[in-house]
């Protein structure tokens, strides 16, 4: 919210002329017949998408040449606003003269760029981005009716923005590749989150099942995890500088446990590790003597020598076991 | 020619209006609270306004009426004053309104359940208002506050207000409603009627923006909203907008002078406007003519969203509105056509027109002769009434968008 948010949008201003135009003259408004595709000697597809109860539907009308997989002729009839008129005359326009398996790359943002009097400037309003959105999922329909498929079929992954089509799986590797750490730079990247924004975060203009917030909380996570993993993989190979401090200590207390705690017991002693301190030189072990340890003579001497030289044998040359 | 259509949203400032408004600008500007003269000397215009709004609304001199910068405002301090003098002050825990409220209420409710209020939503009947049992059935010990609309901004149905309140009198609960829809537009009446707090905007009126009121029966106890100086009998702050006031009382004394002359008069315009657009196959108008404010028209058109005609009417230079997906932010149907009952698919297809006193028989005839060309245009592009059906397997499940 900021100076150019005080004043809401002239949504209808903000429209491209080609919007405009086509919402009034629509190009290839109508209706192909079973009769003129047949006399043609093509297949008629019918697709819906949408329905009134939701506000926005479509109707796409396909006539496929058989031999050559290629659509001579696309209609549509529409229930929606104007860009929603707008989009499915264009989308009717880029569908014809490619074949089937082309129309099913056709992609939501291909629409709305065609529907963009410069390449700069989007075609609509953010707010209305969703009305160009019916596009991919009435083709796909098409393409799975014409190719006896069930349309799902093309849909190879999780879609999270719809306006720019970015994947749940781009947007993933994308966050983990460049170490992102904001939405702005999410959007950047993919152009996820650019348009109408509804999947930035739940409240947007439609309800979506992946949000970008929740995605780049659960990726960071995982990196998180992915980096303590690799900490842990790192230790028990050995590794013990590159452990994380819980690591380090349960190692410590590891190799105590196995190799020192019971000769000390067996005195009537024992001992805990307190902290551990990595410097540039050492890695300090503080440790704290009980029971009968605590004030015998050897304990600043044979037993110290004896637990420091187990820990360095077992773990790192660096440790230092310094008690308190 | 254009037509304006959308009263309902705001109205046109009437000239005579405008004309004394006039020298409160850079005439007579002084402080009414100041003590000299430059001060004083808008007194009498005050006084003439606070006359003009209590004879209009037939207010009790023992009553409060006032001066606020718009029925917003006005609802939101009831709201807020009563949760805070009867529910965090005192022993109430509860407040009734409706799921059709204007928004200034319902966030407001929202908000005050977030900190803690109880609200009833009360569901509409398949008129689109509340019926005075349903109102009583939810009223408690614990209620402080009953909120209902005088009439529907979206259908102009007009609601039991004079039942309502005097159930709430019985109950001994207090009543606000929300009169912006009422005021100038049909008689009201605050001695036949029970209510404790109105709430009123002028340029619903044909007044300006950025003035309205709100009544308070017998002066009763209401916090303020606004803190500051001692203006309105220290029941609201902030220096007294004169010109508006002095406009808000030219306003409604011109909207209630022979109202039902006028109410008349829109009226035929309206009906004329309604059986002429109800010749149209497939639509139907929400809420009967009788119970509605004379200048409402709610109208669906099976096939033709409601953008997309109004898109149509606005280039044939009529201005109308819809509380459907596409033109307003947040993509929703039309809750009223909702709560009402109305099949989802209708609550998308609905288009409001709202006349006033000055729609013009002409503009009536153009608009039918528009209205008609748009749904027969849109109607031809819809899909709802294409005739080659999906190739099998390509029918659309119910409602598969991602919204």
């Amino acid at each position: 919210m900021a100076k150019n948010d005080l004043l809401g949008a002239s949504l209808w201003d903000a429209y491209s002329n080609k919007v405009t135009t086509l919402m009034n003259n629509p190009n290839h408004q109508g209706e192909i017949t079973e009769q003129e595709a047949a006399e043609h000697g093509n297949r008629l597809i019918v697709a819906d998408f949408g329905a009134e109860s939701c506000g926005d539907a479509v109707r796409l009308y396909w006539e496929v040449d058989p031999k050559t997989d290629i659509i001579v002729n696309s209609k549509f009839k529409s229930f929606g606003c104007g860009t929603a008129i707008a989009s499915s005359d264009i989308m009717t326009e880029l569908c014809i003269g490619k074949t089937v398996k082309e129309a099913v790359k056709i992609t939501n943002i291909d629409v709305e760029f065609a529907l963009r009097d410069s390449p700069e400037i989007p075609a609509v309003p953010p707010q209305k981005m969703h009305c160009s959105v019916m596009a991919y999922d009435v083709i796909k329909k098409a393409a799975g009716l014409y190719m006896g498929v069930d349309s799902e079929s093309f849909e190879e992954e999780i879609i999270v923005c719809e306006c720019a089509r970015v994947s749940l799986k781009t947007l993933q590797e994308v966050i983990k590749l460049n170490d992102l750490t904001t939405i702005e730079q999410i959007t950047d990247y993919t152009k996820a989150g650019g348009f109408c924004k509804s999947c930035i975060r739940p409240g947007g203009h439609e309800k979506r099942e992946y949000y970008l917030v929740d995605i780049l909380r659960d990726t960071r996570r995982e990196m998180d995890e992915e980096k303590m993993k690799a900490a842990a993989d790192a230790g028990s190979k050995g590794s013990f500088e590159s452990m994380t401090l819980v690591q380090q200590i349960k190692a410590i207390d590891a190799v105590i446990d196995e190799n020192v705690r019971q000769f000390l017991i067996m005195d009537g002693g024992n001992m805990e590790v307190i902290d551990v301190k990595p410097t540039e030189e050492y890695v300090d072990v503080y440790i704290r003597y009980l029971g009968a340890c605590n004030g015998c003579a050897s304990s600043a001497t044979g037993t110290l020598y004896a637990i420091e030289a187990t820990l360095k044998e077992k773990l790192s040359k660096k440790i230092r076991v310094l008690p308190i | 020619m254009q037509v304006y259509l959308d009263n309902n949203a705001t109205t046109m400032v009437d000239p005579l209006v405008v004309e004394v408004m006039q020298p409160f600008f850079s005439e007579i500007y002084g402080n009414p609270n100041s003590l000299h003269k430059f001060g004083t000397a808008s007194h009498p215009a005050l006084s003439k306004a606070i006359d003009q709004v209590y004879k209009a609304l037939n207010a009790s001199d023992n009553d409060d009426i006032v001066f606020t910068s718009c029925a917003t405002e006005s609802n939101n301090w009831v709201l807020k004053s009563i949760f805070n003098d009867h529910i965090v002050s005192g022993d109430k825990n509860h407040i009734i309104t409706t799921e059709v409220e204007h928004p200034s209420v319902l966030a407001a409710c929202r908000a005050l359940e977030k900190e803690g209020a109880k609200v009833t939503y009360l569901p509409v009947n398949s008129q689109g208002v509340v019926e005075p049992h349903v109102v009583r059935s939810f009223i408690t010990d614990k209620t402080a506050l009953v909120s209902v609309m005088w009439a529907s901004n979206e259908t102009g149905m007009i609601f039991p207000i004079k039942e309502i309140g005097e159930i709430c009198k019985e109950k001994g609960v207090l009543f606000h409603s929300d009169g912006v829809q009422a005021v100038g537009k049909i008689p009201v009446d605050l001695q036949a009627v029970h209510v404790d707090f109105l709430s009123m905007s002028a340029h619903k009126f044909h007044g300006p923006k950025g003035v309205g009121a709100l009544y308070i029966r017998n002066s009763q106890p209401l916090s303020p909203l606004l803190h500051g100086g001692e203006h309105m009998g220290g029941r609201r702050s902030g220096t007294l907008n004169v010109p508006y006031i002095v406009a808000m009382g030219k306003a409604i004394e011109l909207a209630t002078t022979n109202i039902e002359e006028k109410m008349a008069s829109i009226r035929a315009k309206r009906d004329r406007l309604e059986d002429a657009l109800l010749e149209l196959s497939d639509t139907f108008v929400v809420g009967n003519r009788e119970n509605r404010t004379p200048n409402t028209i709610l109208i669906s058109i099976r096939g033709v969203e409601g953008e997309g005609m109004l898109w149509d009417l606005n280039n044939g230079q009529i201005g109308a509105s819809t509380g459907s997906a596409c033109a307003s932010e947040d993509l929703q149907a039309n809750t009223v056509m909702l709560a009402i009952g109305a099949d989802n698919e209708l609550a998308h297809t609905g288009i409001r027109l709202s006349l006033s006193r000055f729609t013009t028989d002409e503009e009536i005839d153009y608009t039918i002769e528009h209205f008609k060309k748009a749904v027969l245009r849109l109607r031809a592009i819809s899909s709802s009434y294409a005739k080659v059906g999906p190739t099998p397997g390509g029918e659309s499940k119910a409602c598969e968008l991602h919204h």
